[in-house]
């Protein structure tokens, strides 16, 4: 039975220091002053930024196991074919990546960008609240855990030599980037609206509960759309494609800076693809282009930083192997978690393939998982920035010490 | 314990704010004794006072506000008198003068701070208890260094001091009842802070003091402090109106206003087609001139304080609603008022109001009926009208299906997120959003009080926007499938529980559960 940290106790001192750092520097400025983290072997100044996709990603559809002779029966309408138009992204000669990622596609390519494969936290059950609690927590189960791996790594680094504050982008911290060591958050300007998916998810609920507030919304929300056009230009929030680049393209910005911080979080939603998940195009299909988008951004926003750079793209647990009956996915397990950056030594699809028989697969519905995700980002944490293994198993990663670090993801 | 929790939803949407979040048991006290619940905020002695320090009285806001438009009015003469004799010098004077004259229109002022409440708040503090989990998020924006924002004139800081305060009063109390009934009673005898820099001023202080003390007393006393104070007098004009035969009518050549009068009869008291004439309403204004404030100079009395001006007020008796009234000065009105208070229209107008607001657009004719019969035997005390209601079953078995205000909305929302704020500005900017901004209803007769209002498409979409900004701000550290407990417990519809359950992300859960039927019906 895992533990939970002292929650009230870790909130308090991390709102202590927060607000310790920013009423001290008040501002951006304050980083000017923070000493450079190089790595000691070779002098590199190295940046991490932590992707969280809320919803939980079909990884399946994103990094589609076309060599599997399951895969197309399982995934039925919308499976990916490497041919035809819009034609899956051959990766290697069993795994074809989705076709709204062309720039992750030319990451790998460059051998900059890898991918691992049935992967999984080690949440078993099906709620999201849970399963991103355990992704962003560290922790081995879900609890009331008030901070997360990102910042408690950021607490194992050597004093002195640390980067002091870590950057969340959104309005509020991610679990991940909680905890006792300093952060800065920034936010585009940006006001948000209201997804679409809440809406209807909403206009759902009306027409069952509530049929004359699910009218208003229906009419609320056509009034709201004629006002706007029918012009495709991004919506403010953190869904759309084009407000995913914005939002890496402000983040890679103040990450490059020579004083910038060195690791940041983000998160963006939409990936509860129950209904009409798309294939090749479609839905998914919007929201993988504004993921490849993001990452470009983060490319090129961050110049020759870049080079020290790994993104790790990573998500709640995974979607059914077998299409449901509204064209979507429910909730799964083993899923993908993505790298990318010039660091990483790519070029690479990373799996124990568990197979998509229905012996195989997860409690006869998900892609079985072989990989525990933090070994993943053990192996990252410990080439990134030297984090010992006894620190990433007893801090970092609670009672991990069965996973190992995963070796040579970057290079 | 009996455990009712429909009740309990009944108890904490229909007759309060909501319930709280943290640990404050809310909804298991009112399922187990959903009326004591309610009715233990009527039991409190003084319990709907709001004495908070710092916050003055009409009069000495009164002179305040005085002397602040006393020196604007000072530097624009100035201005005027420097920029007239030389606009030569190159251009600056001139461009001075006017930039001056702009900002010194008391009128633009008033009417500039309700879009001007910012929109972006400093980041509130947090809150006391450490497990709320409400860490706010220092949001920075290296890109743009805001200026910072000019300094809050007196009359805009007080409007703030009084929001905030109304405003946490509402988020803590138990239960809410009583601040429901505050809210009630302070739109029926609305006024509006857009009226002017002194109605801006004394929106606060005419609900402490006009308002509040009377929601558990006299219908007739509150409507007698209310008629009686500054506030309503400038909203409505009173203190311009002179009798047609009085000293100081026939001096200036200016004559009576009907506007107070007016809405005494139509919107305070009988109701339209409560059994007046216009005859009454021009007997009733007649009678009520000369009933004023102090200005700045205090010829009258202290600055700011309700005065009777003798020289202003109509001489000679007047007949109201078949009644002839010809007692001397401000006792003339007073019993106007008195008899008013007490006449079968009022009794049933604000009966129907009552049930209106707390029950149902059509409210149930038989309840209404009853606090009518409480209204008139108990000579109006609102005590008693307000246990009648909670007292009475049709209140209980009706359907939850009126809308919150954007009001009743927004503090049912910091409530469940502990969210007791020590700046206004974003629970007053959310109303302004929402179409209900703080004090400042469109007319006299104050915000609307159906569902048709308050359940328009554009509302509704603006109340889902507003949910999803709230979430993503604040759902973090919170579990949505917990708060649904506190808000509905097992009164949550299993559509709604798993419309919650179900979100893919905190941030949409809360969004979700914030407009649930459960949540925005009461």
């Amino acid at each position: 039975m895992e533990t939970t940290m002292g929650c009230c106790e870790s909130l308090a001192s991390s709102v202590i220091s927060r607000r310790g750092v920013l009423l001290g520097g008040a501002s951006f400025a304050a980083w000017a002053y923070l000493p450079k983290f190089a790595r000691a072997a070779d002098g590199r100044d190295p940046r991490l930024v932590v992707v969280i996709l809320r919803g939980a990603l079909d990884g399946l559809a994103t990094v589609a196991p076309i060599g599997d002779p399951d895969y197309a029966g399982l995934h039925g309408a919308i499976a990916l074919s490497s041919s035809g138009p819009n034609a899956a992204l051959p990766l290697d000669n069993f795994f074809s990546l989705h076709p709204a990622m062309p720039e992750f596609s030319r990451m790998y390519r460059e051998k900059k960008a890898a991918v691992i494969h049935a992967v999984a936290t080690s949440y078993r059950d099906r709620s999201h609240f849970d399963g991103q609690d355990v992704l962003e927590s560290g922790f081995a189960g879900p609890g009331r855990v008030q901070s997360g791996w990102l910042n408690r790594a950021l607490e194992g680094l050597p004093k002195g030599e640390r980067v002091t504050s870590a950057l969340a982008v959104g309005p509020t911290t991610p679990l991940v980037l909680r905890g006792a060591a300093p952060t800065v958050g920034w936010a585009p300007v940006a006001v948000p609206q209201a997804a679409e998916d809440t809406a209807m998810r909403l206009l759902e609920l009306y027409q069952h509960r509530d049929p004359a507030l699910a009218s208003a919304l229906k009419q609320g929300l056509a009034l709201d759309k004629a006002a706007q056009g029918d012009d495709m230009k991004p919506k403010p929030g953190t869904t759309g494609a084009g407000a995913m680049r914005l939002v890496a393209r402000g983040a890679a910005k103040l990450m490059a800076a020579d004083d910038g911080p060195r690791i940041g979080a983000l998160a963006f939603d939409g990936w509860d693809t129950h209904a009409n998940e798309g294939g090749p195009v479609g839905r998914l299909a919007q929201l993988l282009g504004g993921l490849d988008g993001a990452l470009a951004e983060f490319e090129t926003g961050l110049g020759p930083r870049w080079r020290d750079t790994v993104i790790v793209v990573a998500t709640e647990f995974g979607r059914t192997a077998r299409i449901n009956g509204t064209q979507g996915t429910d909730h799964g397990t083993g899923t993908i978690a993505l790298l990318a950056g010039g660091a990483v030594k790519g070029g690479r699809v990373i799996a124990n393939w568990p197979g998509l028989k229905p012996a195989n697969l997860y409690q006869g519905r998900d892609l079985a998982p072989t990989t525990d995700l933090r070994a993943v980002m053990k192996g990252v944490l410990k080439d990134q920035f030297g984090l010992a293994e006894r620190v990433l198993a007893e801090s970092v990663f609670p009672d991990s010490a069965g996973v190992k670090p995963m070796q040579g993801l970057v290079g | 314990m009996a455990r009712d929790s429909q009740a309990a939803l009944v108890a904490l949407n229909r007759f309060g704010l909501g319930a709280r979040g943290g640990a404050s048991g809310d909804f298991p006290n009112a399922a187990s004794d959903p009326r004591g619940f309610v009715k233990a905020e009527l039991a409190r002695p003084n319990g709907v006072l709001l004495e908070v320090p710092g916050l003055q009285s009409t009069p000495a806001l009164g002179k305040a506000v005085f002397d602040y438009q006393f020196e604007i009015q000072q530097a624009r003469d100035a201005a005027a008198k420097q920029a007239t004799p030389a606009p030569a010098t190159e251009g600056q004077p001139p461009a001075d003068a006017k930039a001056q004259r702009r900002n010194l229109s008391l009128n633009s002022i008033a009417m500039d701070m309700a879009p001007r409440e910012p929109s972006k708040e400093p980041p509130a503090k947090p809150p006391e208890n450490p497990d709320a989990a409400m860490t706010p998020t220092e949001t920075m924006r290296p890109n743009a260094p805001k200026p910072p924002p000019p300094p809050l004139n007196v009359i805009q800081k007080t409007f703030r001091a009084e929001a905030l305060a109304r405003l946490q009063r509402a988020i803590m109390a138990d239960c809410g009842f009583g601040e429901r009934l505050v809210v009630f009673w302070s739109n029926h005898f609305c006024i509006s802070a857009n009226k002017g820099g002194p109605a801006r001023m004394w929106a606060g202080s005419f609900e402490r003091e006009a308002i509040r003390p009377y929601v558990l007393g006299r219908f007739a006393d509150m409507l007698k402090a209310v008629e009686q104070h500054p506030a309503m007098l400038f909203f409505l004009d009173n203190q311009q109106s002179l009798g047609p035969d009085s000293r100081a009518g026939k001096n200036r050549n200016r004559g009576l206003n009907e506007n107070l009068a007016r809405e005494i009869l139509e919107l305070h008291t009988l109701g339209v087609g409560g059994g007046y004439s216009q005859d009454d309403v021009t007997s009733l204004a007649n009678i009520i001139t000369g009933w004023t404030y102090a200005g700045r100079l205090g010829q009258l009395g202290p600055p700011g304080s309700f005065v009777f001006n003798a020289n202003a007020h109509q001489p000679g008796a007047q007949r109201v609603m078949g009644k002839i009234y010809d007692a001397p000065g401000v006792a003339q009105g007073e019993a106007v008022l008195t008899d008013i208070a007490r006449h079968p229209s009022t009794a049933k107008f604000i009966a129907g109001k009552f049930a209106r607001h707390f029950v149902a657009d059509d409210p149930p004719p038989g309840l209404v009926a009853r606090l009518a019969g409480v209204f008139t035997k108990t000579d109006g005390d609102l005590k008693a009208l307000a246990t009648a209601l909670v007292d009475s079953d049709d209140a209980w078995k009706a359907p939850l299906a009126k809308m919150r205000s954007p009001y009743e909305f927004l503090v049912a929302a910091g409530r469940l997120l502990a969210q007791i704020p020590n700046d206004p500005g974003r629970y007053l900017s959310g109303l302004n959003a929402l179409g209900q901004p703080l004090w400042a209803p469109a007319g006299p007769n104050g915000f609307p009080d159906t569902n048709a209002a308050w359940a328009a498409p554009e509302g509704i979409k603006l109340r889902l926007d507003l949910s999803a900004q709230i979430a993503s701000r604040l759902a973090d550290g919170v579990d949505p499938r917990d708060l649904l407990e506190l808000v509905a417990a097992d009164a949550a519809s299993s559509e709604t529980r798993r419309t919650v359950e179900r979100a893919e992300s905190r941030q949409q859960a809360l969004a979700l559960l914030l407009m649930s039927p459960e949540f925005q019906r009461r």
